[in-house]
């Protein structure tokens, strides 16, 4: 194999003091020579100093004058080797209860973990810890590796016992790949050559099972991912979005969608230095050109038409404190995720995680080396993937904006759905539940996601709200017709369908206008639940009532869309004489007028009919339910 | 192409541009410190990689001692030259016209003076709040434990139990008022890596990393090459093939007995080798810890 095509293994060693990690990292380097003579020379030096008989290959790793004072390891090192078949990085870090951080620093980017276990003290509190924080970081294949068995007499049931104890314990974690080998670091046995003391172990040794993991297939290659890092303009001809490619592949000509513009174009070159690419993936660094000329910065991500990640402002994430200062949940922090940085708040503590025991514990703040999960809103939305499916777009760090410390580390794990902002949870009358008394719910005969599957979209509310006169409908109809043609499900539902029979029973009073909200919502989701894209046009002038609706329906599915217009254009527009009236004194409630609009505070969409147009604002719309996946072209 | 696999050496590549990319997108005055040697030829391909088909937005800047090898300086300017890089080179003229040498001050404090001061002094002239350098984290144990992005306070300072924490690819590049950030884009490639590279890419470098016949003093198992203000003793000079494994100062890097003329007899020998890159290195000699200490006062 020629050397520069051998394939990387990064992989992490920790265990408890005193475990033999460095004994065992030393032997792993010695074996594949990759320690020099003039380094082993120096730390014999150092061994004889200390009055240590033998040498102490532990002294290879401390690199910090401190490390080799105290006889521990402090901080992250990184160690280069190589056989015939991998190169190998490890990062070794050290399993102290207060260098959580340093573990999860040099876990983050680790293939595969390697965790050491005293085969005579057994399964310690530590060996669990490590287990969790590789278990949370998402890292593929764990090696249990069970040293010191020349001390406990190479017994079979002794390293039994430990892989039962420790089976037990990882069963609660989510790794799916665990190997256990028992070694001994210091006499050499199952680390790189197979011990002939333990005829009862038919598994491969450590250094074996490293050169062959195979780690090709947990890199995600399907979604393509591209978050724009540096914009190069060397002329006035040319404009290239620098960046690394962090998951899937991508083909020059390719569609994709630049968010969170949502301008779709198509990729003109793949660049690089070495020539143009007719394909590129994950995780080559490379310049795209793209056939239209848009606006794309940096913090922008370029992402194929037909795999979107989510885009969200509020987010559920698993998150690591490393810093000594408390978390706080009513300053800024500023999160970097990809290549941007935003504003993020901590809105909710759902839980503390005890790390010992996997116990979920409420939890007001979070301290040093604490680890649970929260709820986030940042700024401006984000582009993520959750951890699980896609490290890169799934993970982010929090920054202490005072200091500019990195506090925390997050792995994301989804939208918490829609906060809200104006008004308090309890203060909502949740009608979802509300029923009549015995009845019984039996749910769908035909599940919406088979009807959606059939029609080829999702199904989708799209609520407009705004004053009479606004634009509601006239822009609900155009888009109506658009879908219709496009082969959707649609029904558009506005308030004088409503009032007309259903509602007929309603006047304007604030509580008939909520009732009549309430029904149109139960309307719209009987078509929600048979696959339609449901249009509703109601001036709905009450955050509540609007919320109320909102809370109907799914995550991704309820859009609010308020439709902007200057009071005065609307009594211009007047399309059913209706201010007219109030002018007269004909009808005595009326909103904007008479009776109070309430502002949507966090709409998904605003559009403006004073200022723009109807086909302006049909693009808008039509970008939004692409991005959303609700359909895939329009 | 098709199993959508690379190879170590292009990840390596990938993962210092993608580094590199972030500092010039972050920074509002980034600097790239070239010392000459083979890791700042191999940085400054990478560089030139990165901002493709631009031109890389910083400049470079050579902390010069005035004890390079003659070979070096005319290495230097032809190379940025042929690249069309701006150069700045840096002295301490103050401690340069007193004369400062390791057998007069001692190795660190010459250091100290014409290494460490001479860059604290460029960065803050210059404003400059962030430098790349070209260390590898398997040169010495000390940058073993260094971040990609290491922290440096007002005075340059490296802070080694205090470090961020870094996590996945995701680099916190802000700094305080007065911080400094240094980033070290080649901190996973190993010397082999660097040579294989060169290979590669065919990449100039200067021409006393191969062996030829030069007249050195063997001192402490250490070829010290003769110029004419280090030779004590003219009976101890002896004529021996040799290269330079690593680059320094002239009174300070010795050479060690070689054959290797070309760039793959290197790579065997980088194969073969039985001792560390910088065995050659006075300057790391002087104790256990002695570029740790001189990292937290503010070296490369």
């Amino acid at each position: 194999m020629q050397y520069g095509e051998k394939s990387l293994l990064r992989f992490t060693t920790t265990g408890s003091v005193d475990d033999g990690k460095s004994t065992l990292i030393g032997r792993l380097l010695y074996e594949t020579k990759a320690i020099y003579d003039d380094q082993y020379a120096a730390i014999e030096r150092t061994s004889k100093r200390k009055g240590f008989k033998e040498v102490d290959l532990a002294y290879l790793l401390d690199g910090l004058a401190a490390e080799r004072e105290q006889g521990i390891t402090i901080d992250v090192a990184y160690r280069y080797f190589e056989t015939p078949k991998r190169k190998f990085i490890i990062t070794d870090t050290p399993g102290h209860v207060q260098y959580t951080r340093n573990m999860v620093t040099g876990a983050s980017k680790a293939d595969c973990a390697i965790i050491l276990i005293d085969a005579r003290n057994g399964v310690l509190t530590q060996s669990k810890r490590h287990g969790f924080i590789i278990s949370l970081l998402q890292i593929p294949h764990l090696i249990v590796a069970i040293n010191k068995m020349d001390l406990v007499g190479y017994a079979e049931d002794v390293f039994n016992r430990i892989v039962e104890e420790y089976e037990n314990y990882s069963q609660k974690l989510d790794i799916h790949d665990i190997v256990y080998i028992p070694v001994s670091a210091l006499k050499g046995d199952n680390v790189v050559g197979k011990s002939e003391k333990m005829s009862w172990y038919d598994g491969t040794t450590l250094l074996h099972y490293l050169e062959n993991i195979h780690i090709a297939a947990d890199r995600n290659l399907v979604d393509f991912r591209f978050p724009v890092q540096y914009v190069i303009r060397p002329d006035l001809n040319f404009r290239g979005f620098a960046g690394k490619i962090v998951s899937g592949t991508i083909t020059s000509g390719e569609e994709v969608v630049i968010l969170p513009s949502g301008n779709s174009t198509s990729i003109k070159s793949v660049i690089t230095c070495d020539g143009d690419l007719p394909e590129a993936f994950s995780p080559q660094s490379v310049v795209l050109s793209l056939t239209d000329e848009f606006d794309v910065s940096r913090g922008d991500m370029i992402v194929r038409k037909k795999n979107l990640p989510q885009i969200e402002k509020c987010l559920e994430a698993m998150i690591c404190w490393m810093d000594e200062k408390a978390m706080a949940m009513t300053t800024p922090y500023i999160m970097k995720h990809t290549t941007k940085s935003v504003k993020a708040y901590i809105t909710k503590i759902v839980y503390k995680i005890d790390v010992d025991t996997l116990h979920r514990k409420p939890a007001g703040t979070f301290l040093f080396n604490e680890i649970g999960r929260v709820e986030i809103s940042t700024s401006a939305p984000i582009y993520f993937d959750s951890y699980k499916i896609n490290h890169a777009t799934g993970s982010f760090i929090l920054i202490d904006p005072m200091t500019n410390n990195t506090v925390a580390a997050g792995m994301i794990r989804g939208t918490s759905g829609p906060i809200i902002k104006a008004i308090k949870d309890s203060e909502i009358t949740n009608t979802a539940n509300l029923k009549s008394p015995h009845a019984v719910w039996s749910g769908w005969n035909i599940p919406r996601d088979v009807r959606e599957q059939k029609n080829q979209h999702k199904a989708a509310v799209l609520w407009f709200t705004g004053f009479s006169g606004s634009g509601k409908s006239t822009i609900a109809k155009e888009l109506e017709s658009r879908l219709f043609i496009a082969d959707c499900q649609t029904m558009l539902l506005d308030g004088d369908h409503m009032r007309h029979g259903l509602c007929g029973d309603l006047g304007f009073s604030a509580k008939d206008r909520s009732e009549n909200i309430r029904r149109a919502g139960e309307v719209a989701k009987l078509f929600f639940e048979s696959g339609h894209i449901v249009l509703c046009t109601f001036i709905s002038p009450f955050i509540a009532d609007r919320q109320i609706v909102r809370k109907l329906f799914p995550e991704n599915s309820f859009f609010e869309i308020y439709v902007q217009c200057d009071i005065e254009t609307c009594k211009k527009r007047d399309p059913h004489g209706l201010y007219k009236k109030v002018l007269l004194g004909e009808i005595p409630e009326f909103t904007g007028i008479s009776s109070p609009y309430e502002t949507p505070v966090d709409p998904e969409i605003s559009v403006n009919t004073d200022q723009q147009g109807m086909e302006e604002i049909l693009n808008i719309l039509a970008k939004w339910l692409i991005l959303k996946g609700v359909l895939s072209f329009l | 192409m098709s199993s959508f696999t690379l190879s170590f050496l292009k990840q390596l590549e990938s993962e210092s541009i993608h580094i590199m990319r972030e500092v010039a997108a972050e920074f509002k005055n980034p600097v790239m410190l070239y010392s000459v040697g083979k890791d700042s030829s191999v940085m400054v391909r990478l560089a030139q990689k990165a901002f493709y088909p631009g031109k890389f937005p910083f400049p470079l800047m050579h902390i010069d001692t005035g004890y390079k090898f003659p070979e070096m300086y005319k290495f230097r300017e032809k190379f940025c030259q042929t690249i069309g890089a701006r150069l700045i080179v840096e002295r301490n003229e103050e401690w340069i016209a007193k004369g400062c040498h390791p057998l007069k001050e001692g190795v660190d404090k010459c250091c100290s003076h014409l290494k460490t001061d001479a860059l604290l002094d460029a960065l803050r002239k210059y404003g400059f709040d962030a430098a790349f350098g070209g260390a590898r984290r398997e040169e010495e144990k000390s940058r073993a434990k260094e971040r990609v992005f290491s922290l440096r306070d007002s005075l340059g300072q490296w802070d080694p139990k205090n470090q961020r924490p870094e996590l996945w690819d995701i680099y916190n590049t802000r700094i305080n008022e007065g911080e400094t950030m240094r980033i070290f884009p080649l901190s996973n490639w190993t010397e082999r890596d660097i040579w294989e590279y060169i290979k590669l890419e065919q990449i100039p470098i200067v021409p006393i990393y191969f062996a030829l016949k030069r007249d050195v003093i063997i001192r402490d198992d250490i070829l010290i090459p003769v110029s004419s203000d280090s030779i004590d003793d003219y009976k101890k000079v002896k004529r021996m093939l040799c290269r330079f494994r690593s680059l320094g100062c002239i009174p300070c890097t010795g050479a060690i007995a070689s054959k290797a003329e070309t760039i793959d007899e290197i790579i065997d020998e980088v194969r073969a080798a039985k001792k560390s890159e910088r065995e050659n290195r006075v300057i790391d000699l002087t104790s256990d810890s002695s570029m740790e200490q001189k990292k937290k006062e503010g070296y490369f």
